[in-house]
């Protein structure tokens, strides 16, 4: 008897779609294309290098004493950028903990997201705006959260309208490694049954932690949507055209009432997974120089270059830009308010019911009870 | 002129040690130059610098163990190294002697974020109402201006002195567990020598320091020739002596064996209702209260013989004892005038003495002036027994553990056997005062209570 079918064979799927190679050529793909202008392929380019930034800034901040924890980004620029460019109202954004670029492009002040992770905030922030959903820490949590906001897109009769305009969808970021969770395949088994309009955004970079996808799924990770009963896709997640133009198809198709699509964008973490890691212990320094050669910024880069897009002065006020946003990040980072206790309260309940209204009351009663303090 | 601390690079780290130093003495450095590399427990990391200017000092060694929120390097303008700067370490020493190399107590506590609590800063401020109480330098009321005096000094204070003034004591180090057995045997671990594993106390260290203090229990000598020698005394000595006393009164011991099916359906009622929420209700209570009625009806139980005056001495109430199984041994704490509480109040009664017995906290007023005694031999799963009563007491109750047993019901033709729950009473009593008709009459009052507890009404 054969092995039966399935298991083992490599697809053609198993190719990451790519529009951009790593040396800065556009390149064609017979069922993708970026239909976009050069001047938007330089706000991406934009989006990127401020986003390396804010990422850079941070693990700083970190590793100065001034964040607790920060999970950096470097090399997902183009998995974040590309799939958040893609959506527009009345679309749901619903983000991990590493979609800094994410954030970014829907409009959340960097500083805003600094308040967690330093420990003064909550995990919201007063920039985020309606459409973006908090930052989840628990792995794959969110993927149920964005199944249910689906449907709750279906109820609101927000899906598969003529006018495509009023139309949404959701989209929710996780990693490989959240693949292994119940709760990723919870959502998979929800959002097929409902036909929901969410396209899982599956940032694959490698390591869950410390350990590699190999360890995870003996087939790539895109074709686990066939087993719910819907596509996925495996793009080139450090090619943002590729990932703008896959994102854009997915969900497109999802506000169309087409169902949910799963998006693997094939990418690495060339950071630690968070500034407590050290990956030079898991993973080999041939393994990230590799992976160095196709980095999202560069090719980019080359391409608007090679296009005359850009010039150097126009990458002089963008690295000028850069550093401005830095020291605004380091000088917001530091004045970040100290937390009020009264702030607990405030961020539970839209209408804080009447007993906890009395708590409320009754702890600030107990706190003013206390001398001013002396510092 | 700044100074760079040594922040925590991972998630409640204490200390780090330095690695190698990027830049050395008047090098000119800008914000985010990585200025020295360390390894942590958890992993190598370059830090960067958080201030622009020259380096003035580098205040720890390569190689050194450094404590998280140690300064470790002094960046300024050139013009402030000639400054004369105190070394934050000791005057003499030199900047060539890290600061606050890691000593073996800990001064600051891991955080998630920072530098880690600040030691001995954590006083806590005092209480508006509690200005009277406080120490004159304290009762200060606060002022709307700033004071003018008490500017603090631009540099710290000399660290050893800091330390020597607040040297926290330290924490004892002992798991749950041991800690649980320290409250049982009313041990302060701080007073414990601890002989485990990286200076952790041991229930052992625990159970020894109970024998050397005043606390009695189960205090064990050094086992020797194979043998263990338990020191006769507490707890355990009071045991000895009363039960001794009471192979002096003639006894008599009585059993039945009750279907209490209708009193696990009265405990489950109970459990549900809104005044016994929190309680733990037990069969124990209802016994006690069926044996408070009975004790109504042959009063005798409940009595006690004066030697002195040669007579029987019959309380009005009942103070109705419990006893209770405790580390330090047999304690039989009583509930006093039992006979005149309801059933919650009985089971309110029943909560609050038998753990408190447990942890050793039964006022001693609690411990004397019983005049009868249950014993729940039941939890220990064993079916019945022939208990001693109490020294001064004339009966004692035993219950023993409620099985699902096979029972006959019904008559004539409806005679059947059914699965019920099944327990066995028995009851001692001092036969100079109580005959057997009345420890009889007693105990199947108390046995149709329990098997029918709306037959108490009769009562």
């Amino acid at each position: 008897m054969t092995e039966p079918a399935g298991t083992t064979a490599t697809d053609p799927g198993d190719v990451p779609v790519q529009l951009l190679a790593p040396d800065g050529r556009r390149v064609d793909h017979p069922d993708f294309a970026f239909t976009g202008t050069d001047a938007e392929i330089a706000a991406h380019l934009r989006d990127m290098v401020l986003t390396r930034r804010i990422d850079t800034e941070a693990t700083a901040l970190q590793r100065k004493g001034e964040l607790g924890l920060w999970p950096p980004l470097l090399g997902q620029e183009a998995a974040q950028i590309g799939s958040a460019r893609a959506t527009r109202d009345p679309d749901l954004v619903v983000p991990s903990y590493r979609e800094h670029g994410v954030a970014w492009c829907l409009g959340v002040d960097p500083i805003d997201l600094l308040g967690t992770f330093r420990g003064t905030d909550m995990v919201d922030w007063p920039s985020r705006p309606d459409g973006f959903h908090l930052y989840s820490f628990v792995i794959g949590t969110q993927t149920l959260h964005g199944v249910g906001m689906a449907m709750a897109l279906q109820r609101e009769h927000r899906v598969g309208n003529d006018d495509a305009a009023a139309n949404g969808a959701v989209v929710v970021y996780f990693g490989d490694g959240a693949t292994s969770q119940g709760d990723v395949n919870e959502a998979f088994v929800f959002a097929a049954s409902a036909n929901a309009p969410v396209v899982f955004f599956c940032q694959n970079n490698q390591y869950a932690i410390s350990e590699p996808t190999s360890l995870q799924s003996r087939i790539p990770l895109y074709r686990r949507a066939a087993g719910f009963g819907f596509p996925g896709v495996r793009v080139d997640g450090n090619d943002v055209l590729a990932v703008q133009a896959v994102t854009t198809w997915a969900l497109e198709r999802a506000r169309r009432g087409g169902g949910p699509v799963l998006v693997e964008a094939f990418t690495y973490r060339m950071g630690a997974h968070t500034t407590s890691d050290d990956p030079s212990k898991y993973r080999t320094r041939d393994e990230e120089g590799e992976w160095g050669a196709r980095d999202p910024i560069a090719r980019v880069k080359a391409y608007l270059l090679s296009v005359g897009a850009i010039d150097q002065a126009w990458l002089d006020d963008l690295a000028a830009e850069s550093e401005a946003l830095a020291e605004r990040l380091r000088a917001g980072c530091l004045a970040l308010p100290e937390p009020l206790l009264a702030d607990q309260w405030s961020n539970v309940y839209a209408t804080t019911p009447d007993r906890l209204v009395r708590q409320r009351e009754e702890y600030l009663a107990y706190e003013a009870s206390f001398a001013e303090e002396a510092r | 002129m700044n100074e760079f601390k040594l922040p925590d690079p991972g998630e409640g780290l204490l200390e780090a040690d330095i690695v190698s130093w990027k830049v050395a003495v008047g090098d000119t450095v800008a914000v985010n130059d990585i200025l020295l590399e360390i390894e942590t427990a958890k992993s190598l990391v370059e830090l960067p610098s958080p201030y622009a200017g020259v380096v003035l000092a580098i205040l720890a060694d390569e190689g050194a163990t450094v404590e998280v929120g140690a300064p470790i390097i002094r960046i300024g303008r050139p013009d402030e190294a000639s400054a004369s700067v105190p070394s934050p370490s000791t005057s003499g020493a030199g900047p060539a002697t890290p600061p606050a190399v890691a000593p073996a107590s800990p001064a600051s506590e891991a955080l998630l974020v920072g530098y880690g609590a600040k030691s001995g800063t954590a006083t806590r401020r005092p209480r508006k109402g509690q200005v009277a109480d406080a120490p004159p330098a304290a009762s200060v009321p606060a002022v709307a201006e700033p004071a003018p005096v008490t500017v603090p000094p631009a540099e710290p204070a000399p660290a050893q002195g800091a330390v020597a003034a607040v040297e926290p004591a330290p924490v004892p180090r002992a798991k749950p567990p041991v800690r649980r057995v320290a409250r049982d045997l009313g041990v302060d671990l701080a007073t414990v020598a601890p002989t485990g594993p990286g200076g952790t106390i041991t229930a052992d260290d625990v159970v020894a320091a109970a024998g050397g203090g005043s606390a009695p229990a189960r205090a064990v000598s050094v086992p020797q020739d194979g043998e263990r020698r338990v020191p006769l005394k507490g707890v355990r000595r009071q045991m000895f002596r009363s039960m001794t006393a009471s192979l002096a009164v003639p006894q008599a011991t009585a059993f039945v064996e009750v279907d209490v099916t209708a009193t696990m359906q009265l405990i489950d009622t109970l459990k549900r209702r809104r005044d016994f929420t929190g309680l733990r209700v037990s069969p124990l209570a209802v016994f006690a209260k069926a044996a408070c009625l009975a004790i109504e009806r042959v009063p005798e139980l409940n009595s006690r013989y004066d030697a002195a005056s040669d007579e029987i001495v019959l309380p009005q109430d009942v103070n109705l004892g419990i006893a209770a199984a405790t580390p330090r041994g047999l304690l039989v704490p009583n509930i006093k005038g039992a006979n005149r509480m309801n059933l919650l109040e009985l089971t309110r009664a029943v909560n609050d003495l038998v753990p408190r017995a447990r942890e050793g906290k039964v006022p001693p007023a609690a411990l004397s002036g019983g005049t009868f005694t249950i014993t729940n031999i039941g939890v220990f799963g064993v079916d019945g027994g022939t208990p001693i009563p109490n020294e001064g007491e004339a009966a004692i109750m035993c219950l023993g553990t409620i099985r699902r047993k096979p029972w006959v019901v019904g008559t004539g033709e409806h005679e059947r056997i059914e699965p019920r729950s099944v327990c066995t009473v028995t009851i001692t009593f001092d036969h100079r005062l109580v005959d057997g008709e009345m420890g009889s009459k007693f105990l199947a009052d108390v046995s149709t209570i329990m098997s029918d507890p709306a037959l108490a009404l009769l009562f």
